[in-house]
C-alpha cells in the first residue's frame, strides 16, 4: 500500500497561500520586497551575479532573476520588473534551477549497439544522425524521416528545426507536442477570427469583474495568474466562477463551482448564447458591425482509425437560422443532459448579458483537449462577440497555454505539419515568401501537409515513417492509447534519435541520445500565453558534451550539406537566427521587437510596431494594423469580420456503459512538470508528490470499500493499470467518474487512454474515455 | 483542515512588534515586508472551532490596524 506525504502538501498549499498574498502586495504596494521568502536558500555571503529570464516550465511564463556563483546557478527569485508576475513565483518557478543538476543528467551521447547504450562522442553521434537520415531518405523517400518537437523549444531551436526538414530536406513532416494541448486553441482562433493567438493579455485581469473558468484548474496549473484573480478579489470584489467536471483547488477558491458532465459545456455555452439573444443582452450593433454567422459540418467522427481525414465545409447562415438552430438548447433542454441546474446556466448567461461587467473567459486542456474541440472554443468566442465583450481592457476570451514557448514557438514560428512561420503550406505566396527568406527553391516545400502527431505515430508503427527525431519532450508518456505507440515505435527498420537532459521512458526508445543544453546553458527566447518573447543568456556552462537542441540541428543540417542555409555562426546563432525570423513576421499584424528590446526588457508582446506592443489586438484604440475605420477590425478573415459559429452538441467518441460504467480524465499536478522528468528530479517536489493515484468520488468509494491508499484496478478498451486511490483529498471528481495524473512514468496512465482526437484540429481527448473501476 | 492567507496592516510604527507578536502565536506564520508596512500572516489550524478561536484571538491585537484575507484552502484533513 502506498503512503500519501501529507505533512509535505500541505507545505505545498500554505506555500500557494502565502503566494496568493505576496501577489495582492506587489500590486498594491509595487516594488515590494519579502527577502526572507525570495531569498530562501541563498548561502550568506554569496556574491551573486543576478540575470533575467523566463521561468523555464509554464506558459504564464514569469519573470525570475537566476543567481550564479562559480559558473552555477545557485539562487531564483522572482523579477520585480516583470509585469507577469511583478516579482512572484510559485513553487515550481523556485525550484526551476534545480532541473539542471540532477544526478543523473545526460551528458554524453548514447549510440544502441547490439541492444546496449555505448558512449561516443558528440561528433560522432551526430555523423551518425546525418548519415541516417540521408540514408533514410535514399531507400524510403524524404517523408520517411521526421521530427517531433515541442512547446519547451526555444524559438531558435524550431525555427531551424521547420528550416531543415521543411526548407532543405523538403518534407512537412514537423510537429511538436503542443498538438497534444494547443492546436485546438489555434483553430478555434482561425475559424473564429482568421488569425492566432489571444486578443487580449493579463492586463484584463486587472480591468474584468467576472472570471469564468472553462473546465481550467489555475489554481495548480497557473498559480501565479491565479493569484492575481485572488489579489483583484481583494481589491475590488470580482467573481470568479469555476466551471468545471471535477471539483479541485480552483473550485474551492472561487466564489462559485458549478460542475457540468463530461463533453456537455457544448449544450451550456449554447444555452449561454440562447438567454443573451432571449433576454435581448445581445449588443445588436456590435454584432450587426463585426460578425457573419456560419455552419460546418457536423457527425465528423473521431479519427480513431488510421489515415482518417475531415476537411470542414464552412457554410454562411443568417441571424434567423442561428436563432432557430439554438431552440434546441434552451437551459430547460439542457439542464438534464448536462447536469447543469436551469438556474445555474441563466446565472452564468447573466454574468456574460450584464452590459455593465466586463468578463473574462479563461480556458486551457478542459476545451483544447476535447474530441470537439475547436467546436467548444468557437462556442465561447460566440458568446463574448454575442455581447461584444472582446479586445478590449476587461472582456477577452484567453486561451492560456501550458508550456513556456507553445506560443512562441509552435504556433508562432509554425512547427506544425501544416503551418510556416508566416501562414500555410498550402499557399502558394506563403511557400514562395518562406523559400526566399530561408533561400531555397520553392519546389522544396511541398504544398500538402502530411501527418500530425498521432497519424505521425501511427505512421512510425506501419513503417511509412522510419526515422524520428524527438527534442525536448517525452511522447511514451504522453501518447494517448500509447501502448500502440511504443511497439510501434520499438519495431525493426525504425532509427528513433532522442534529445534530452534525462532518461525518460522515451529515451528507451532511443537508438542514440543526444545530451541537450537546457535553459539557461544556452541563449534563446521563449513566447509565453499573452503574446510576450522573452530572452535569456547563456547563464552557466552545459554539462559534460551536452550541446542546444539549436546547435544539434544545425550541425546535423551542416553534414547534410546545408552549409549555405545553416551559415550561422557560433558564437552569434541565436541572433542570427532570430534577425532572420523577424524578417517572417515584418508586417503591423505581427511584427516581432527587435532582440535589443528583448534584452533591455521583461519581453515584449507582438505586433510590436513603432517601438510599441500591442495590449488589444483588433481594437482600433490599441491597434495600429485596424484599418477599416471603425472601432474594431477583425483582419484576419477578408471582409473584416469574425464569425459566430453554429455548432452542435455530440457526444465524446466513447462513453461510459455497462462493461465500462466510468469516466476517465486525466491532468496535471502542480507539484510536477508534464510528465515529471525534471520536478521528480528536485527532491522537494517529488517527496510533496511521489506517485500517481486515482480519485474517486467518496460515494463510489464507500460503495466498493476503498479508502485512500487501497489500490484500484482501471480497465479500458485498451488495457489495466493498478493505482494507489486518493479520496477526498486534493481534487474530488464527480460521481461515477475517476482523476488519474500522468506525470508519472511508473504508473502510465496513457496505457489505457484512447486516441480519439478532435476532427478539425487532431488534438486527443486525454479528459473523456470509459472505463471500469475495481478494488485490486 | 483551513489554511488562509491575510494581507496584515500594523497601526504606525508597530510592524516589528507585531510581526514578533504574531510570529510567537500558535498557528501562526508571519512574513513581514521589507520596504513596507504590510505583513502576511498564514494560518493553519485543525479544525474551523480551532480557526474561530484564533480569529478572535487576532482580532484582541492592536497593533493590527486591518487585516484582509487573500486566499482560503479548507483542505480535507488528510491532503
Ligand atoms: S506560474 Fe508558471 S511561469 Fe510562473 S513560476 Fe510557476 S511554473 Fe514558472
Amino acid at each position: 500500500m502506498y503512503q500519501s506525504v501529507h505533512t509535505n502538501r500541505r507545505d505545498f498549499i500554505k506555500k500557494m497561500a502565502m503566494l496568493s498574498a505576496m501577489t495582492a502586495a506587489a500590486s498594491m504596494f509595487p516594488g515590494i520586497i519579502f527577502a526572507k521568502e525570495q531569498e530562501k536558500g541563498i548561502p550568506a555571503g554569496a556574491n551573486l551575479d543576478w540575470k533575467k529570464a523566463p521561468c523555464r516550465f509554464c506558459g504564464v511564463g514569469c519573470g525570475v532573476l537566476i543567481g550564479t556563483e562559480n559558473g552555477k546557478a545557485i539562487a531564483v527569485k522572482g523579477d520585480p520588473k516583470s509585469p507577469v508576475n511583478k516579482g512572484l513565483c510559485c513553487v515550481k518557478g523556485y525550484h526551476s534551477i534545480m532541473a539542471m543538476y540532477g544526478k543523473d543528467r545526460l551528458t554524453k551521447p548514447l549510440v544502441k549497439k547490439n541492444g546496449r547504450y555505448v558512449q561516443t562522442s558528440m561528433k560522432e553521434a551526430l555523423d551518425l544522425v546525418a548519415s541516417k537520415m540521408q540514408e533514410t531518405i535514399k531507400d524510403h523517400g524524404k517523408d520517411a524521416v521526421s521530427i517531433y518537437g515541442s512547446g519547451q523549444w526555444t524559438i531558435p531551436d524550431g525555427y531551424v528545426a521547420s528550416k531543415l526538414f521543411k526548407g532543405c530536406i523538403g518534407t512537412n513532416n514537423v510537429e511538436a507536442n503542443a498538438r497534444l494541448c494547443m492546436a485546438t486553441a489555434v483553430t478555434g482562433f482561425l475559424t473564429s477570427f482568421g488569425l492566432d493567438e489571444p486578443m487580449g493579455c493579463y492586463e484584463d485581469i486587472d480591468h474584468a469583474d467576472t472570471f469564468v473558468l472553462w473546465g481550467n484548474n489555475m489554481a495548480e496549473m497557473h498559480p501565479v495568474l491565479f493569484s492575481r484573480l485572488l489579489d483583484q478579489r481583494l481589491k475590488r470584489g470580482v467573481k470568479i466562477i469555476d466551471f468545471a467536471t471535477r471539483t479541485t483547488r480552483t473550485s474551492m477558491a472561487a466564489d462559485k463551482s458549478i460542475i457540468f458532465n463530461p463533453q456537455t459545456d457544448l449544450a451550456v455555452a449554447n444555452a449561454i448564447c440562447y438567454e443573451i439573444i432571449n433576454n435581448g443582452w445581445m449588443n445588436k450593433a456590435f454584432v450587426e458591425e463585426h460578425c457573419n454567422f456560419s455552419k460546418g459540418l457536423t457527425n465528423m467522427g473521431y479519427g480513431l482509425e488510421d489515415n482518417y481525414k475531415f476537411t470542414d465545409k464552412p457554410e454562411s447562415i443568417s441571424f434567423e437560422d442561428y436563432k432557430a438552430f439554438l431552440e434546441d438548447y434552451t437551459p430547460e433542454k439542457v439542464s438534464k443532459l448536462t447536469g447543469v441546474s436551469v438556474k445555474d446556466i441563466k446565472y452564468l448567461a447573466a454574468h456574460f448579458g450584464n452590459p455593465n461587467k466586463k468578463v473574462m473567459s479563461f480556458w486551457c486542456m478542459g476545451m483544447n483537449q476535447h474530441s470537439r474541440g475547436t467546436w467548444v472554443n468557437n462556442l465561447v468566442y460566440n458568446i463574448h462577440l454575442l455581447t461584444g465583450k472582446i479586445s478590449s481592457p476587461g472582456n477577452s476570451p484567453f486561451s492560456l497555454t501550458g508550456q513556456p514557448s507553445a506560443c512562441g514557438t509552435v504556433r508562432e514560428v509554425g512547427t506544425l505539419t501544416h503551418k510556416l512561420p508566416h501562414g500555410v503550406v498550402m499557399n502558394k505566396e506563403h511557400r514562395e515568401f518562406a523559400a526566399k527568406i530561408w533561400d531555397v527553391p520553392v519546389e522544396n516545400i511541398p504544398s500538402k501537409p502530411t501527418y500530425h502527431t498521432v497519424e505521425m505515430f501511427r505512421a512510425l508503427d506501419r513503417g511509412d515513417i522510419r526515422f524520428m527525431w524527438i527534442q525536448v519532450t517525452n511522447p511514451m508518456v504522453t501518447m494517448p492509447k500509447l501502448k500502440r505507440y511504443r511497439d510501434g515505435a520499438k519495431k525493426e527498420g525504425r532509427f528513433i534519435v532522442v534529445s534530452d537532459i534525462y532518461p525518460t521512458p522515451t529515451t528507451d526508445i532511443a537508438d542514440v541520445i543526444l545530451p541537450s543544453a537546457m535553459w539557461v546553458e544556452r541563449e534563446g527566447m521563449y513566447g509565453n500565453s499573452e503574446r510576450r518573447t522573452q530572452y535569456f543568456e547563456q547563464m552557466v556552462e552545459p554539462p559534460g558534451e551536452a550541446m542546444s537542441d539549436t546547435m544539434q540541428l544545425i550541425e546535423v543540417a551542416k553534414r547534410m550539406g546545408y552549409e549555405k542555409q545553416f551559415y550561422y555562426k557560433d558564437e552569434t546563432h541565436i541572433e542570427e537566427i532570430y534577425t532572420e525570423y523577424r524578417r517572417h513576421h515584418d508586417n503591423k499584424k505581427h511584427n516581432m521587437a527587435p532582440l535589443e528590446v528583448l534584452k533591455s526588457q521583461s519581453g515584449a508582446m507582438w505586433p510590436y510596431v513603432d517601438g510599441k506592443e500591442t495590449k488589444w489586438r483588433f481594437n482600433a484604440k490599441y491597434d495600429p494594423a485596424c484599418s477599416n475605420g471603425k472601432d474594431f477590425h477583425f483582419y484576419g478573415k477578408k471582409d473584416g469580420k469574425a464569425i459566430i459559429w453554429q455548432r452542435p452538441y455530440e457526444p465524446a467518441a466513447e462513453e461510459p456503459d455497462t462493461e465500462f460504467p466510468y469516466w476517465l480524465g486525466t491532468g496535471r499536478v502542480v507539484e510536477h512538470w508534464h510528465t515529471g522528468s525534471m520536478t521528480r528530479r528536485i527532491p522537494v517536489l517529488h517527496q510533496a508528490m511521489p506517485h500517481a493515484y486515482v480519485e474517486l468520488h467518496p460515494d463510489d468509494a464507500k460503495r466498493m470499500q476503498i479508502r485512500t491508499g487501497d489500490n484500484v484496478k482501471l480497465t479500458t478498451r485498451r488495457g489495466e493499470i493498478t493505482l494507489p486511490a486518493s479520496v477526498n483529498e486534493r481534487g474530488v471528481p464527480a460521481p461515477m467518474q475517476v482523476f488519474v495524473p500522468f506525470f508519472d512514468e511508473n504508473m502510465l496512465i496513457n496505457d489505457i487512454t484512447l486516441d480519439s482526437f478532435c476532427p478539425i484540429s487532431k488534438e486527443p481527448d486525454y479528459k473523456k474515455c470509459a472505463v471500469k473501476v475495481e478494488k485490486a | 483542515m483551513p489554511i488562509k492567507s491575510y494581507l496584515v496592516h500594523p497601526s504606525e510604527g508597530k510592524k516589528d512588534q507585531l510581526a514578533q507578536k504574531l510570529s510567537n502565536m500558535e498557528h501562526c506564520e508571519v512574513l513581514p515586508a521589507e520596504n513596507e508596512e504590510v505583513l502576511i500572516l498564514v494560518t493553519e489550524t485543525n479544525s474551523k472551532q480551532e480557526e474561530e478561536i484564533l480569529k478572535e484571538n487576532l482580532e484582541q491585537i492592536s497593533d493590527i490596524k486591518l487585516m484582509a484575507m487573500v486566499s482560503g484552502f479548507d483542505t480535507p484533513k488528510n491532503t
